[in-house]
């Protein structure tokens, strides 16, 4: 499980609200949530997210369950999200919609590569290679398939 | 020794286990994936369907026809499934659980990260997405990290115009928004003994707010006579000596009045200190404090008077409004030029039923005031039912008096 992209910088405690408002939730129209992916946060963040791997503060992700915050942020291209730590449903949720999630307390610079593989446990941006808090097994199974759906489709 | 977390899911804290899952429950907003993600997984059937419920709080009644559209699909497959199914009405999911359906040592597991609510009752009770719903749907079990334990140590009783609510709003400002991420909370000592079923549902209701996985309150006598009302006989659970990973004392007596300020639950302060200002909404109920206590504490404080700005109650389920229509509560609240929405969550999550304007102001007795959550450049202040009771009469915010 190993990527790149380029970094885009958020500060801490981003809750779910922020990521997809709840007036956008009731449709199962995923490029509706894409579409309007961090709107109360950052209007025109929603463009750089092609190819983005997220650096936020520690707690990202907190409050609502809503996993079309995870899924937002997939459908807008993000490769992954690292934070120093992650609320834990969001947590739970990335992962199992496929999106790789980094634990680790990186200092951001906007559009700076940020590279990882997350078998190996590390990250790399800034000229700085970093261990990142390691996933469960089970965890890198379900992300290695794509996400709970699929694995529980190839487990069948 | 084990904790309360570490007892019922039967290992050490740290540790990685799979759990059959005793009650599981999505809500018309998670139902509507978890049906997509449980389709995607291709299973035969549900593991068990008298475990799983169905439950329409969110968006009740459904305010477009794209949302009844949505709603209409997993009604039916809900039905169809026999799956135990609550139409538009019954009230809020973690609501209508706590009426009588959670038991003490069971896990619990809800497609909304408010399901730490069912905590008071000595279960351990913990929010998910919609594809870990799904899995259970399937498989009837989920995984879990055993989360290691805050001991929160609340002491003696409180008093005046204080409630349960200005209590969780205190140790959510001691914590912080992320204090117990991935950890569980206990509700121990003499004061937690105190409380009644309707005080623990709102102590463990905002444990999310501080990250937490759970929070949980040991069964005792007022469990079992709060459950006996519903025909269920339970044992009492008995703490044991245990390690907590940090604890904290609440001294309930030192509790006053709070109110969280936007756009975050642990931002505290005593209401006395921004007294005065100006508000164009009050909004009483949610899982929080849409209970029958609630409305009646509120319906005293307005009883005969009229509210100075918009009012809107919501009580938490029809069993809620039943209780609030037969003992009179109700008519007080709606002589006092308050309106009544249909039983559910109202306009918490910001999608239908008393959503705010720009540049607007609402006091809530909910458990979130993220910004533009209920309504784009609005503002949202977190405070008890007492708070909101004494702030609608005078169209600002205001300290309560004695109740």
């Amino acid at each position: 499980m190993r990527g790149k992209g380029r970094a885009v910088c958020l500060g801490a405690d981003i809750d779910t609200d922020l990521v997809i408002a709840g007036r956008y939730l009731r449709t199962k129209d995923r490029s509706v949530w894409a579409a309007h992916v961090f709107e109360d946060l950052d209007p025109a963040l929603a463009r750089r997210l092609a190819g983005a791997v997220i650096v936020a503060g520690k707690n990202f992700g907190c409050g609502s369950s809503r996993e079309q915050a995870a899924i937002a942020l997939k459908e807008a291209g993000v490769i992954a999200v690292a934070a120093p730590v992650f609320a834990r449903i969001f947590f739970r949720n990335a992962i199992n919609i496929g999106l790789p999630l980094i634990e680790a307390d990186l200092s951001c610079m906007d559009s700076a590569p940020v590279a990882f593989d997350l078998e190996a446990g590390w990250v790399e941006t800034g000229g700085r290679r970093r261990p990142v808090r390691p996933l469960s097994p089970r965890m890198l199974a379900i992300l290695r398939a794509g996400g709970l759906v699929e694995y529980w489709r190839e487990q069948r | 020794m084990s904790t309360l977390a570490e007892k019922i899911l039967g290992a050490a804290a740290g540790e990685y286990v799979d759990r059959k899952v005793d009650r599981a429950y999505v809500h018309d907003g998670t139902g509507v994936l978890t049906l997509e993600a449980w389709k995607g997984m291709g299973a035969p059937g549900l593991c068990d369907p008298s475990r799983l419920s169905v439950i329409f709080d969110h968006i009740v009644p459904a305010n477009t026809g794209l949302t009844a559209t949505l709603q209409h699909e997993l009604r039916e497959f809900a039905v169809s499934s026999f799956m135990n199914f609550s139409d538009i009405g019954s009230g809020i999911c973690h609501q209508c659980m706590s009426e009588g359906i959670v038991l003490p040592g069971e896990v619990v597991v809800g497609a909304d990260s408010h399901s730490c609510t069912l905590g008071a009752f000595g279960a351990f009770a913990t929010g998910v997405g919609a594809t870990d719903m799904a899995a259970i749907w399937m498989t009837g079990e989920t995984w879990f990290r055993v989360p290691a334990t805050i001991g929160i140590h609340l002491n003696g009783d409180l008093s005046g115009a204080a409630e349960a609510k200005d209590c969780a709003l205190a140790y959510v400002n001691r914590l912080g928004m992320d204090g117990a991420t991935y950890q569980a909370l206990e509700f121990i000592g003499e004061g937690a003994g105190h409380c009644s079923m309707d005080e623990r549902l709102v102590l463990c209701n905002l444990a999310v707010e501080t990250g937490a996985k759970a929070g949980m309150f040991y069964a005792d006598h007022v469990t079992a006579e709060y459950l006996r009302r519903y025909g269920a006989a339970v044992a009492e659970q008995v703490p044991e000596r245990c390690d907590y990973v940090q604890e904290i004392t609440v001294d309930l007596g030192d509790v006053v009045p709070l109110v969280a300020l936007p756009p975050r639950v642990d931002t505290v302060k005593p209401v006395h200190d921004i007294a005065g200002l100006p508000i164009d909404q009050v909004f009483v109920g949610t899982c929080t404090n849409g209970r029958f206590s609630d409305l009646a504490r509120f319906a005293r404080i307005v009883r005969g008077n009229r509210v100075a700005v918009r009012t809107i109650v919501v009580p938490a389920s029809r069993a809620v409004l039943a209780e609030a229509i037969r003992t009179g509560v109700l008519a007080d609240i709606v002589e006092a030029g308050c309106v009544i929405g249909t039983p559910g969550c109202g306009p918490c999550l910001g999608a239908h039923a008393g959503v705010l304007g720009i540049g607007e102001v609402c006091l809530s007795t909910a458990n979130r005031n993220f910004r533009n959550r209920m309504g784009v450049g609005a503002e949202i202040y977190l405070a008890s039912v007492a708070t909101a009771g004494a702030s609608a009469l005078e169209g600002e915010i205001t300290e309560p008096g004695g109740v």
